[in-house]
Order: C-alpha cells, then structure tokens, then sequence
C-alpha cells in the first residue's frame, strides 16, 4: 500500500522533471507548425539570404537578410561596450574590491541585472536617443548606435555576473604559485588569473551575444525599426526580435506574413539555442580543466 | 619600478570600468526617480485612464500585472520545485538528469519573444484561451520555469545529507522524507526563486504582448479570459501610440518608477532572504550525489 503510493509519487515527480524537456520540444514543434506554410512556399535560401523585407507591398517579398544584419550589429555594438566594461568590473571586484565593497558591489549588481529592459527602451527613447541626435547632429536619433549603446549598458550586470563567477573559479593555489614566483599582483592577473578564466570569460561573451540576439523590447524602441542593411553606425536597423514583435499585431493570423514571422522565431530560437549549447560546452570543459567537474 | 608602473595603470583601468559601470546604472535609475516622481500621486496609483490615456492614474496596469505575475508562479512554482525534486532526488547521478538539466539550462536562454510566439500559437490558437490573462500567465510561467527550478536546485543541494539520512534511518519513507525533512529545509531558497521570478514575470513585455496585453480596457478584467493592461506594456503603448505624446511621456516616467521600484524591492527582498539563510546549516559538506 505505502509502496504504491511511493511508487506513484515518484511517477509524478518524474514527470514534472521531463517537463522542461518536453517545453523545450514543445516550442520547436510550435515553430515548426506555424512556420510550415512560409517554408513551403518561400524558398528557404531566399528567405534567409534575400535582400528585402517587405511584407505589406504587393508582392510581398521575404528575405531576412536586413533583419539578421541589423540583429548582428546591434550585438557586436552592444558587445563592444559591454564586454571590456563588464570584463573589467567583474576583475576589479575579484581583485582590488575590498570585503565591504564587495559585499555591497555585489548584490547591486544583482539588483541592475534583473532591471526590465523596456526600462533600458524607455530611457534610451527619452533620454539617449535626443542627446546623441544632438551630440552627433544626427537625423533621426533612433539608430543603431543609439541601440548598441543602450543595449550594450543594459548587458554589463549579466557580463559581470558571469565574468566574476568565472573568475572566482580560479583556484587559490595558481595565485599563490605566481606569488611565489615573484609576479606582482598585475602581473599575476594578466599572466595567471584572465588565462585561466579565459574560457569562463568567453562563455559569458556567448552567452552575452546569444542574450542580446534575444532582446526585444529595448531594440524596438531605440532601434529605428527599418528593414534595410546598415550602411553606417547611425543607420536605423530592425533586428529580427523587433521585426516579429512589431509585425505580429498588424499579421492576419494564418497569412503567409504571420507564418514567415513564425520562421524568424525559429531562426532566432535555433541561433540562440546553438549559442548556449556551444557555451555549455566550453564552460564544462573549463571546469574539468580546474578540477572542479561534476 | 617599470613593473609597478604597468601595475598602477592596469588597477587604475579596472577601478575605471567599476566607475563608469556604476554611473551609468545610477545615471539611468536616477533620471527614471527623478522624473518618474513628478507622475506619482495617490490618484495616479488607483484612478484608470482618462481622456484616451492623457490624463488619470495606471491602477488597472498595475492591477493587470500583479494578476499576471500571480498567474505564471501559481503555475510555476509547484511545476519548478517538483522538477528540481527529481532531479536531486529520485534521478541525482543518472543521464536522463543530465539531458534535462540541459533542457533546462537551455530553457533559460530562449528568446522572450520566442516564448510569446509559443503561447501564441498555443495557448491563444490551440487551446484557444484567446488573448487573455490565462494565455499571459502561463507563458510568463514557463518564462520563468528554468530560474525557479536553478533556485531550488540549490536549495535542495544545500540541505545536509545526515537530515535524510536520519530521517530514512528511523524508518520514513522516501516521500516522507522529502516533505517533512528537505521541503520545508529547502523552503528560503524556493523562495528566493519565487521572488527573483515575480520580478521577472513584472518586468517582461515581450511575451505578454501577443498572448495577454491591451493598451486600454475599460474597468478591471472579470474573468481568466479577458485582456488585460499591464505596467510594462503599458509604458511601451504610452510611447508609441496615441494622439497626445507629451502627456503620455509623463505617465510613462511614472510607470516606469513604478516597475523599477517593484523589481528592485523584489530582488532586494530575494537577497535578503538568501544571504540570511545561506549558512543556515553551515557550510556543511556538499550533497553526495550517490546517496
């Protein structure tokens, strides 16, 4: 009797524990049907390489090409910021921070990092977007500039976060070694504690790059929003986040506009997807380097 | 000498970054306070809109939101913990944990839009609870499903192995065991979870704004299947349509302190709770996983 009960309470528990597997499932499949009729219909190589996204004229043409370029940019623009900035945050808290400064650096950090990014959107349309229109005498100041600099603020507590517990990972005894060796305290960063880290700091870096592939919200506000490839750092951009949550409303459901935004939603979830795996790799590997494998 | 020198530089470039990191953060917390102060009134707190969204308070955005956020952890809370108890303790050790403890790694980093076009096409057409507060709640629950299965993962993990083993040894059953001994010893750290999820749940737009949100509906919503307004939402809406935008801007610093405020005093309470019971038991030895 007590058994049977034992036996069915571990039968719903395992069943919970396949739940995340089976979401993760459940959302490709979901992109898989929607996004059906756009694949039969539009030539998948035309869809991913095609130069013009224009889903209201008549034709409609669908090529993605201007979305990826713009989802691209702002990522490499924001990582540009981000990256050095959180890098170097997270090796000053490592490194000179004392115990109080940490202990209050720290779940500030925290705090920053769980900040809503239509926050990041809102300030960067009142605020970022008319100063550098006024600043750069720019014609319109919703751009991909505008964009990589407010995405790439929005991204250093991530970048920090990662970055320090990366770096915390490093064993006590590779300092020591390098102390004893003579190295100053630079020196032992630069030559011991950043190598030994490295993978850990690249992780954060995919991870960053995947995280801002994703972001929604900021990037429709302070984007631009044109379906065009970037000529230059002010061009106006749509990244292929902004082009779904922009588009959907105006898309009938079951038309071929609304199947195509679909088939962004996949490549989105499949460069995303790729990007973590490949992060989870390299961050497995650099623990059993520093002995610390599960 | 030169050495120092390098080293001098280099520490100060560090303390540089933390410098400008800091300022640009409280740059933008401090714009959004400062001017996000001048909306707030008590009648901004608890009157709906009025004169098409120039005039009036935000009560049913900020109503929305919390039925929203309640919603997706009613959801996910049982659903999270009980992954993570399978995962410590009915499968610790095995391969089937691994691969879905990279689902859930995974889960963690899909695309909040990409979750709003899953309860798109899921829970809006399929199971046809149309755009509704049931559709939003669910898909901000499996938005926040991987972080709180991450939290009480952990917590789990930090429970001492002797509590089960005394337990077990004096003649519980397994179920027993989990529910009277490591449940209620691993409940902060749930907690922790829970609260760093609501804050979430508050804060994301992306997957409300096909499944859940409208920029304005007359009254409070009545039912599971009606529309509603939410904060975030309501700040994106503000900025990007209607007829009267210097009006509107001011009501969307008003929101946005409001969100700000709610999210920060989530993840402050979150860190509260975990730093006070983080050495509850000690340091004590990590979780055998064969045990």
């Amino acid at each position: 009797m007590n058994s049977l009960k034992e036996r069915l309470i571990k039968y719903a528990f395992t069943a919970m524990g396949y739940l995340s597997l089976l979401l993760l499932f459940g959302i490709m499949a979901v992109l898989f049907i929607e996004s059906r009729p756009a694949v039969k219909e539009l030539n998948i190589l035309n869809f991913l390489f095609g130069p013009q996204w224009r889903p209201a004229r008549t034709p409609a043409e669908y090529g993605i090409l201007p979305l990826i370029a713009g989802s691209l940019s702002v990522s490499f623009g924001a990582i540009s910021i981000c990256v050095p900035l959180g890098a170097g945050a997270a090796l000053y808290l490592n490194e000179l921070a004392g115990e109080t400064q940490r202990r209050v650096l720290k779940p500030v950090i925290e705090i920053l990092a769980g900040i809503p990014s239509i926050i990041f959107g809102f300030f960067g349309l009142v605020a970022v977007a008319p100063f550098l229109q006024e600043t750069f005498n720019l014609p319109v100041g919703v751009c991909l500039f505008t964009a990589s600099i407010v995405l790439g603020i929005m991204t250093i507590p991530a970048i920090t976060t990662i970055c320090e517990d990366a770096l915390s990972f490093v064993p006590r005894s590779f300092k020591e070694a390098s102390f004893a060796m003579g190295a100053n305290r630079w020196q032992t960063l630069t030559k011991v504690t950043i190598p030994a880290a490295g993978s850990g700091i690249c992780t954060a870096i995919i991870l960053g790059i995947g995280r801002l592939m994703g972001e929604t919200m900021s990037v429709l506000m302070v984007a631009g929003g044109a379906a065009v490839i970037p000529k230059s750092i002010f061009s106006p951009v749509r990244p292929m986040t902004a082009a779904i949550a922009a588009e959907m409303g105006e898309a009938a459901r079951g038309s071929m506009h609304y199947s195509a935004l679909f088939l962004i939603g996949l490549v989105l979830f499949l460069i995303t997807l790729a990007l973590n795996i490949l992060s989870e790799h390299i961050s497995k590997k650099y623990r059993l380097k520093l002995g610390q494998g599960r | 000498m030169k050495n120092k020198i390098i080293q001098a530089c280099g520490f100060a470039l560090l303390s540089a970054c933390m410098i400008i990191t800091a300022l640009f953060l409280a740059g933008i917390i401090y714009f959004i306070a400062v001017n996000g102060r001048q909306a707030l009134s008590w009648q901004f707190l608890t009157a709906p809109p009025l004169n098409g969204m120039s005039a009036g308070g935000v009560a049913p955005a900020i109503v929305g939101t919390f039925y929203l956020t309640m919603g997706s952890v009613i959801f996910a809370l049982p659903l999270g913990v009980g992954c993570a108890v399978y995962l410590q303790e009915y499968s610790a050790g095995g391969r089937m944990s691994d691969i879905i403890r990279v689902a859930v790694n995974n889960l963690a980093g899909v695309p909040s839009v990409v979750f709003g076009l899953f309860g798109l096409g899921i829970f809006v057409k399929f199971l046809g609870f149309g755009v509704s507060i049931l559709s939003g709640s669910l898909t901000l629950g499996i938005l926040i499903l991987p972080g709180i299965i991450s939290a009480s993962q952990e917590a789990l993990l930090a429970v001492p192995v002797s509590f089960k083993e005394a337990s077990l040894a004096i003649g519980a059953t397994k179920w027993q065991t989990i529910k009277r001994i490591i449940l209620p010893c691993a409940l902060p750290g749930i907690l922790t979870g829970v609260i760093l999820g609501i804050g979430r749940a508050a804060g994301e737009t992306a997957p409300i704004l096909f499944t859940a949100a409208a920029f304005y509906k007359r009254g409070y919503p009545n039912s599971l299947f009606s529309e509603v307004m939410a904060l975030p939402y309501h700040i994106y809406a503000l900025m990007t349509e209607g007829v009267n935008p210097e009006k509107q801007t001011a009501i969307a610093y008003g929101c946005a302190l409001i969100l700000v405020a709610m999210v920060a005093l989530m993840s402050s309470l979150a860190i509260f709770i975990r730093n006070k019971y983080r050495s509850a038991y000690g340091n004590g030895p990590r979780r055998n996983y064969n045990a």
